[in-house]
């Protein structure tokens, strides 16, 4: 393959990662990693790299567009960041440092693990309930746009979901991902935080966390411009197309179909990092 | 009122959405540039990330970056691109702190500053 097909395929791959990754919230990165060590037979390494700047880029895109509509709190995000940025500058010191096999073992736990999470129903959304003194306090509170007006809600165990968001950090400056699913087990089961609120917020951080991490990927030589550019263009636009749909889409069948796709590619990454494969 | 989003709060998230909307687009215009160059000059080579090398270290570093894409190297520029892309998010905490200094959220500000502490540490720590 030359130069010119392999910018074509590899685009057009990331154009579909970065469009589930963007409707399911689980960001694009947690299919594009294997997506380009399996079927593109890139070394992990560069992979992960690609991954981590398309991650940025996905990010900051939506959340540009997210921000302005007033569904982020950007006091959460803020707050959380403090956990998540830690954790990448950890994560990432440990990526160049663990074999590329344990790094496919990880993967693969991780993408088994988000399969699950993008398969379950999602959560009732909380009733407005009790402030937690400490929420409160944090100013973490607050409200969103719904059809129906805004909508109030208040945030629940801010201990617990710190210390889940310093593991999603940590997941994704070792991954170059966003770890999505880590961080909607916080956000949504621990913190209580309306869908809709805790998507985009996510989104939000996601960036800041991975810019965290970008600094240890470039000076060892991880970021690939030639992979970089088709990876980090096609998941941008996946995105853009995504976050256009957010309100419309019929996201319960999509959410059972991208969880098929990640199961199957988590066990795929499980079995080539065990057997030394990667 | 307590968490309610006030008018400031609305206009800092505005001042947000400008600031990654800019640097994504820019960036992605900067990276397509770079792209365009070094597939018009590349494009029949072949390819190869079987085999981790790691890039050469005038693209790991900003300054080799910069001179790199100041010749005129399509992987140069796309790099560039690729730099002002990470700087992005970094831009987004600077401008909260400042947000959030006009609205005399002072635990705010500080904890912007961890963040930010903690990114410039990431990033200079590395090198």
């Amino acid at each position: 393959m030359n130069v010119l097909e392999f910018t074509a395929l590899v685009w057009l791959g990331s154009v579909i990662a970065g469009f589930l990754g963007s409707l399911t919230g689980l960001g694009g990165g947690v299919v594009l990693v294997p997506l380009l060590t399996l079927f593109f037979k890139v070394d992990i390494r560069y992979a992960v790299g690609a991954s981590l700047v398309s991650v940025i880029a996905t990010s900051s895109g939506a959340a540009a567009a997210y921000v302005k509509e007033g569904i982020s709190n950007i006091r959460i995000g803020m707050f959380l960041e403090i956990a998540t940025t830690l954790g990448a500058v950890l994560g990432a010191f440990l990526a160049v440092r663990i074999s590329t096999g344990t790094i496919a073992i990880v993967f693969g736990a991780v993408l088994l693990y988000s399969a699950y999470v993008a398969g379950q129903p999602r959560t009732k959304d909380p009733l407005d309930d009790v402030p937690d003194p400490l929420a409160t306090r944090l100013r973490l509170n607050g409200s969103f746009p719904t059809p129906e007006g805004m909508r109030h809600y208040c945030v629940r165990r801010v201990p617990a979901g710190f210390s889940l968001m310093f593991g999603a950090g940590a997941l994704s400056g070792l991954l170059g991902i966003g770890s999505g699913a880590v961080k909607v087990l916080a956000m949504d089961q621990a913190m209580r935080i309306p869908f809709k609120v805790s998507t985009t917020t996510s989104n939000f951080m996601i960036g800041v966390t991975a810019a965290a991490s970008a600094g240890v990927y470039l000076s060892r030589g991880y970021i690939d411009p030639g992979l970089s550019m088709p990876v980090m263009l096609g998941v941008l636009t996946g995105s853009f197309l995504g976050s256009r749909m957010l309100f419309k889409a019929e996201t319960k069948s999509l959410r059972l179909v991208f969880s098929a796709i990640i199961l199957l590619l988590g066990a795929q990454m499980l079995y080539k990092g065990m057997a030394g494969k990667i | 009122m307590l968490g309610v989003p006030t008018w400031s709060d609305r206009k800092v998230e505005e001042g947000i959405g400008t600031l990654l909307r800019t640097g994504v687009l820019l960036s992605a215009a900067i990276v397509f540039l770079g792209g365009a160059l070094y597939l018009a000059r590349h494009g029949e080579s072949p390819t190869d990330y079987r085999v981790f090398r790691g890039e050469p270290s005038e693209l790991r570093q900003i300054r080799g970056i910069v001179h790199e894409a100041i010749s005129l190297r399509g992987r140069g520029i796309i790099q560039l691109g690729l730099l002002l892309l990470i700087a992005t998010p970094v831009a987004r905490v600077i401008f909260s702190i400042f947000g959030f200094a006009a609205e005399k959220d002072y635990l705010y500000v500080g904890f912007a500053s961890v963040v930010l502490v903690i990114l410039v540490c990431g990033l200079l720590g590395s090198s």
